[in-house]
């Protein structure tokens, strides 16, 4: 285990090799989607509904809105939704708890394969400034997409995918074409 | 299904570990590895991706035959034709840009990586954007709606033949996936 603080010259890792020498290396992706795929359908299952993301980053932006500016966010049927009756706080819902566990299962597994360490993941080419800058942006452009499209690649592309859902095929095509056709615009970012 | 709140919220995060678990695993909370599958140096995304959905596709269609799950008891996220495809544009750009998406930007945060934080910080602004634009965007939102639609309604097939042709085209890409890798390598 060589968690901690690292220097900020190294925080950049060229490749996984010098990262950490105890690094235990990833599980098969095939091994880890059917681990995924197990989970999602445990959710069905058990909860009657599938897995997600953006829905609990939108329900912490309601909640600080609606506590900012209560009468902005009363006025805005995009906040209404998630606000309710006003009787609960947006904080007590299923996506935000289960993204809670996603942010502790993640640590977890990290800490457990000696892969918790600070750091940022970028490109040879670029800098670190560059890739927090970018990484924001992206964030940005992300938050907009899934908003529009009412779900991200978990609500939207895992969970209506595997329920054969059309708007979540159309969001799959959609993401990954225009993915391929934004990434020259990128490519200093990350090779 | 759940009556009680406070066991739902505890079975999501339970889920949510699970989740997040097989996320890192898999090395999804790695931006380069995720990047890596728009120039076609990493697959995993790809692989991880759609190995969860045949294994969910499968085993709901397998459950559901046994008669374990009532599938009108699962909620099916309704179809916004161009709401949708519009948003998977937007979002596709976002995410070649950031290098993670929301779920895995948890992920790579809990790791300790700081690009992860940076991503989340960029969602939350995203979205305070998009409810400050929501009444001019509102018409567009609510466009195109088809309710509860799915590919086998689409395409005029029983849910059985959608799950075949599903894990038939998966499988199929996952060996043209092993042989472009084989090509590279061999390549290099």
């Amino acid at each position: 285990m060589t968690a901690g603080i690292a220097p900020a010259e190294a925080l950049h890792s060229p490749d996984a090799t010098t990262r950490t020498r105890t690094e235990q290396p990833y599980l098969s992706p095939y091994l880890a989607g059917v681990g995924l795929g197990l989970v999602l359908l445990a959710a069905f299952v058990l909860v009657g509904r599938g897995l997600g993301a953006s829905g609990a980053f939108s329900a912490v932006v309601a909640t600080g809105v609606s506590a900012a500016a209560p009468e902005h966010a009363a006025a805005n049927p995009a906040y209404t939704a998630h606000l309710g009756d006003g009787t609960t706080s947006p904080l007590e819902d299923w996506l935000v708890f289960e993204i809670l566990g996603v942010t502790l299962g993640g640590a977890l597994s990290a800490f457990l394969a000696g892969r918790f360490r600070l750091s940022i993941d970028r490109g040879p080419r670029t800098t670190d400034r560059s890739r927090l800058m970018y990484a924001f942006g992206g964030g940005i452009i992300m938050g907009l997409g899934a908003k529009l499209a009412r779900g991200c690649t978990s609500g939207q592309a895992l969970t209506g995918g595997a329920l054969f859902s059309v708007g979540s095929w159309l969001f799959i095509v959609g993401a990954f074409a225009a993915g391929y056709l934004a990434a020259p615009l990128f490519r200093r970012e990350w090779t | 299904m759940l009556a009680n709140q406070g066991n739902g919220l505890f079975l999501a995060l339970v889920i949510g570990v699970g989740f997040g678990w097989f996320l890192e695993r898999g090395g999804l909370g790695n931006a380069r590895k995720l990047a890596g599958q728009f120039y076609l140096t990493d697959l995993t995304v790809f692989k991880v991706m759609f190995s969860a959905i045949i294994t969910a596709a499968l085993g709901l269609f397998w459950l559901s035959r046994l008669g374990v799950v009532d599938l009108s008891q699962v909620y099916l996220p309704p179809t916004y034709i161009l709401p949708q495809l519009a948003g998977g544009v937007v979002f596709g750009i976002g995410f070649v840009m950031g290098g993670l998406c929301p779920g895995t930007s948890c992920v790579a945060m809990a790791s300790g990586r700081l690009d992860g934080l940076a991503l989340v910080g960029g969602m939350l602004g995203g979205i305070l954007l998009f409810n400050g634009l929501f009444p001019v965007l509102e018409p567009f939102y609510h466009s195109t709606p088809r309710g509860d639609f799915t590919l086998p309604m689409l395409l005029g097939i029983g849910p059985g033949t959608a799950v075949f042709f599903l894990v038939a085209l998966g499988l199929a890409a996952f060996v043209a996936a092993a042989r472009f890798e084989t090509l590279r390598a061999s390549r290099e």
